[in-house]
């Protein structure tokens, strides 16, 4: 028996380890090499941090790498303060079948491809778009007006997309949340604010937590939205990686940009865990 | 701010008309994209040029029709291939690691599961470029060795199953595991008591139990490989999956036909999103 229970274990165990080792850690260990060597003739490379250095100096590099770093942090923070209020109202206010409707009516357009969305939004916001059509006719503006092409429609559609992921998290602890919590709180003398301050807030903290770690991630690792809607000045971190790794064929400072994303995104997800006292297990499982 | 805690009736009038705000700024990206797919002109945007269905059916230029259109009939036909092997792998190691973590205790199983959640948080992009470095070096050293060429290992459909398969799986092992938690051991015991091998019992027994996650975890795991963007970007070959064909043609400038795909789309979607609720639901 205990030869058995050995054997089904290994055979459990042996798809998990193929997994993991060669599609997730040995092609990032092959990233991290590639991006420390540097191409010295054909054929020959040699070890140095040459890409980094490059990464590091170059205005242009340096600049998107913060402005995207920063941007998606607006962004999750935009995404957290728009969706917190329409999830209480899903969790604690609505009731029966309005509550899974309004649910419902969250889900659906993320079933849909995050290309459809950007497209509904370059239909809207275009110079002949709908939008500026009716700015025309309502009076409000004597030409096209393009509305494309800007950071704050770029800003739109990454919190468009995104917005699901932080709606559900935060329905999902707020539900949890006993009214006569609440209620006890009001009793205590506490009024709107306070209440929120002192015990929602706390209460929904891990729903917070997982919600702002998947819309930063989601916004940071955004190409098609910062593309299609973003200016010629919104250059967003992963369309310099597609270029230096498709256009450009410099696979070895695509790497490179490749492993500071990484880093980014893993320092500021440890950072946010940090912050809040709970680990990856906690958050995402 | 509970129903039961009386509230001023501009605060309730506010409050809903912000929640009835919210779900129209979900609504008009789609509704917009659904609409035009029916308008009778060469641009999805204003003026109105009347109602057609053109974009579905039609068979002349300049409005060939999404089901005379050779293009994205072909790119539909290549993302349901790649997804269907997708769902169907990540489903397959999802439920051998849902049984791992669930059933056996062992040294590293903690770091095991961590890692097991990290591409989770990896960016889409990332993912693809170090399974398109390895895949390369792989390729190279085997030209190096044996001076074959494995075409497999350059750019294309396999590298994009297997870059969809890598973070898909972790999606799959965490809702097959959810599931797996909630079941009885003792009713596999019984079945073990009663003359039935271990295999046998986790058949007949176990696996029935989890059929429902694990059709949830097929449907949820088809739809995310079908509307993959990032990583197939970087390992897609001359096969163009769906999303990256509608892509290209989105670059060049758009006509409704994309609309109409974009519809057809939504339908099939939420078609699928359904069929998961009602099966989950009984």
């Amino acid at each position: 028996m205990r030869s058995h229970a050995r054997i089904g274990f290994i055979l459990l165990l042996t798809p998990l380890v193929l997994w993991l080792g060669l599609l997730i850690v040995i092609p990032h260990i092959d990233m991290f090499l590639i991006s420390i060597r540097e191409r010295i003739s054909f054929g020959v490379y040699e070890t140095s941090l040459a890409q980094y250095e490059k990464a590091l100096t170059e205005p242009l590099y340096l600049r998107t790498f913060w402005r995207t770093a920063v941007m998606s942090v607006l962004a999750t923070a935009i995404t957290l303060v728009i969706a917190f209020p329409v999830s209480y109202y899903i969790a604690k206010m609505a009731k029966g079948r309005l509550q899974q409707v309004l649910f419902m009516l969250c889900l659906i357009p993320f079933y849909v491809s995050e290309l459809v969305r950007t497209f509904g939004w370059m239909i809207l916001l275009r110079e002949t778009g709908l939008v500026s059509t009716l700015l025309q006719w309502a009076g409000l503006a004597d030409q096209p007006v393009e509305m494309l092409y800007t950071d704050a429609t770029m800003m739109v559609g990454l919190v468009y997309t995104s917005m699901l992921f932080m709606v559900v998290p935060l329905v999902t602890t707020l539900e949890s949340l006993d009214d006569s919590v609440i209620e006890a709180g009001y009793d205590l003398g506490g009024n709107g604010v306070s209440v929120l301050r002192e015990i929602i807030i706390p209460h929904a903290m891990p729903g917070i937590v997982s919600g702002c770690i998947v819309v930063f991630m989601l916004s940071l690792g955004n190409y098609l939205t910062p593309t299609m809607l973003g200016g010629k000045d919104s250059l967003w971190f992963t369309e310099m990686i597609y270029n230096q790794f498709i256009v450009r064929s410099n696979w070895e400072l695509g790497a490179a940009f490749g492993f500071m994303l990484l880093v980014l995104s893993s320092v500021i997800v440890w950072g946010m865990l940090r912050l809040t006292g709970r680990t990856l297990q906690e958050t995402m499982g | 701010m509970i129903p039961t805690i009386p509230q001023s009736r501009s605060f309730r009038l506010i409050y809903g008309s912000y929640v009835l705000l919210f779900f129209l700024y979900l609504a008009l990206p789609l509704t917009v994209v659904a609409v035009f797919a029916f308008n009778d002109s060469q641009f999805p945007s204003l003026p109105w040029e009347g109602f057609t269905w053109n974009w579905f059916f039609g068979e002349d230029r300049p409005q060939i029709g999404v089901f005379h259109e050779r293009g994205i009939l072909r790119a539909v036909g290549t993302s349901a291939f790649v997804a269907a092997c997708v769902a169907v792998l990540s489903v397959c190691v999802g439920t051998t690691n849902a049984f791992l973590f669930n059933r056996y205790d062992f040294r590293g199983k903690g770091l095991l599961y961590v890692l097991m959640l990290l591409p989770l948080v990896i960016p889409g992009i990332v993912l693809g470029i170090s399974i398109l470095v390895f895949s390369s070096t792989l390729a190279n050293g085997i030209w190096d060795l044996a001076q074959m060429d494995i075409q497999a290992l350059r750019p294309g459909l396999l590298l994009v199953i297997l870059g969809q398969f890598s973070f898909i799986t972790t999606i799959a092992t965490l809702v097959i595991t959810a599931r797996l938690q909630k079941f009885d051991r003792t009713l596999e015991e019984a079945a073990l008591n009663l003359g039935a091998t271990r295999l046998t019992a986790v058949r007949t027994i176990t696996i029935p139990f989890l059929m429902p996650a694990m059709i949830g975890a097929v449907v949820v795991a088809f739809l995310m490989s079908f509307e993959n963007f990032n990583t197939t970007l970087m390992l897609v070959g001359s096969d163009a999956p769906l999303t990256i064909a509608m892509f290209d043609r989105l670059k060049e400038g758009s006509t409704p036909l994309l609309n109409a795909v974009s519809l057809l789309l939504m339908l099939g979607s939420s078609l699928l999103a359904l069929v998961v609720i009602l099966f989950q639901r009984r």
